[in-house]
């Protein structure tokens, strides 16, 4: 086993972002202690493909009540590689998004948009053996939020990935291309290098596209790499 | 050829029904929560638990929080584990949403050495809104004086900061706690690892 390469802080955004008020008051003040990446860093959990169940792919189907969802009916299909290129299998993607009308199932989302009874708007899958994975969902829709006046948070499905070890965490969000509110989006912005952050935009595929049936988005994702050399003990 | 890592954005306040659904009560199931070890996992059961304070010192109700752990005997399960069956998960994880006082709390057995000149420890990740990149951290044990004085990582940070990183032995009615508070600034400020 070897050990991960450090985190590229580069690629990230800064605990403390002005620009997003929250992490004024919870991002830490003092920068990261640096320790040698060593046995806990490199495991990491693994996930057996029966925590995935049948459904649970498609977030068009999992929370249907009395009929289908509303809204614009997408595919979402991506890469889990590293840094190096390698293809990443086995890793668990769990997802969770807004319903087209951009309000969350979640309890304290107040925002007076409606929900939809046949969307909840969580699922998860993981990557086969070469690093792909897949899932169907609701494209979801913009809402407003208070950061600052006119607040709103561009269209985004949120994703969560362990990766190969507890290093290689992350969680992030998709967005799509075109979409006029990342401009204005302090979220997407406080990841300094535009470079980096245009990484969060999915592509639009019409090889993935579905004919009629849904709009396909490709959206790979990049985690960390390990080091050449294996780790001492 | 060489990639850049996709950024880390911010897990938000709206997590709960997607990755600790079941905790929260939504109809989804999780696959990870806050059993670490089941009843018949070996070693000495322990529940862990603690508050997250932000910068006001005001506990945070939306953080979620997960762990990574050796099992009693110092190893890590490298295979997936069905907690149900075979008693010991190794990762756990916890939204401070659903207790009162907005606690995180964790059902574990207490971890075993890992190598040489380390203390036990449980490695901790802190994500919630007004994050855009989590946090890494430890949990080490404080009846671990002796250990805990030998760890190189534990020895690494400076002396007036290592008792952020020391849960506190409790014993109640109901077993073995350990408690420890994360300050995400302050006074007080939780040391976080660079990993
Ligand atoms: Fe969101």
């Amino acid at each position: 086993m070897s050990t991960f390469k450090p985190r590229d802080w580069g690629s990230h955004a800064p605990f403390i972002a002005p620009g997003y008020k929250s992490t004024l008051l919870r991002g830490p003040s003092r920068l990261p202690l640096a320790i040698k990446s060593g046995l806990t860093e490199g495991t990491g959990p693994r996930f057996a493909p029966a925590s995935v169940r049948k459904l649970d792919f498609d977030l068009t189907k999992n929370g249907v009540t009395n009929g289908e969802p509303l809204g614009e009916r997408i595919v979402v299909h991506g890469k889990v590689m590293d840094t190096d290129g390698r293809p990443q299998p086995n890793i668990l993607v769990e997802v969770w998004q807004a319903n087209a009308a951009g309000r969350y199932v979640h309890k304290v989302d107040q925002h007076n948009a409606p929900l939809d009874p046949n969307f909840r708007g969580s699922g998860r899958c993981m990557t086969d053996a070469d690093g792909n994975y897949m899932f169907y969902t609701i494209k979801p829709g913009a809402y407003p939020w208070g950061n600052h006046f006119n607040a709103w948070r561009p269209n985004h499905i949120h994703l969560s990935l362990f990766g190969p070890g507890f290093a290689t965490r992350l969680v992030t969000q998709m967005y799509f291309p075109g979409d006029p509110l990342l401009e204005l989006d302090p979220i997407f912005l406080e990841t300094q290098d535009p470079v980096a952050r245009e990484r969060l935009i999915s592509k639009f595929s019409i090889e993935k596209t579905e004919e009629g049936f849904a709009l396909g988005y490709q959206f790979d994702i990049v985690l960390r790499g390990r080091n050449a050399t294996p780790m001492e003990d | 050829m060489s990639y850049g890592e996709t950024p880390s954005q911010t897990v938000g306040p709206y997590f709960a029904y997607g990755l600790t659904a079941q905790q929260y009560g939504y109809d989804f199931t999780d696959v990870v929560d806050p059993v670490v070890a089941g009843p018949d996992a070996d070693g000495e059961h322990i529940r862990i638990t603690g508050q997250v304070f932000d910068g006001n010192n005001d506990p945070v109700n939306d953080a979620m929080i997960e762990i990574w752990q050796a099992d009693a005997n110092g190893t890590y399960a490298e295979n997936p584990v069905d907690v149900a069956s075979t008693g010991f998960r190794g990762l756990g994880r916890c939204g401070t949403g659903t207790d009162a006082q907005n606690r995180f709390y964790f059902d574990t057995v207490k971890p075993g050495v890992v190598a040489d000149g380390a203390a036990p420890f449980v490695n901790v990740i802190v994500f919630m809104r007004g994050m855009l990149v989590h946090a890494f951290t430890r949990f080490y044990f404080a009846d671990e004086a002796e250990l805990n004085a030998r760890d190189d990582i534990l020895q690494s940070v400076p002396a007036d900061r290592r008792d952020t990183l020391i849960a506190k032995r409790v014993e109640t009615r109901t077993g073995v706690e350990y408690r420890i508070d994360i300050h995400m600034q302050g006074d007080a400020e939780t040391v976080f690892f660079d990993v």
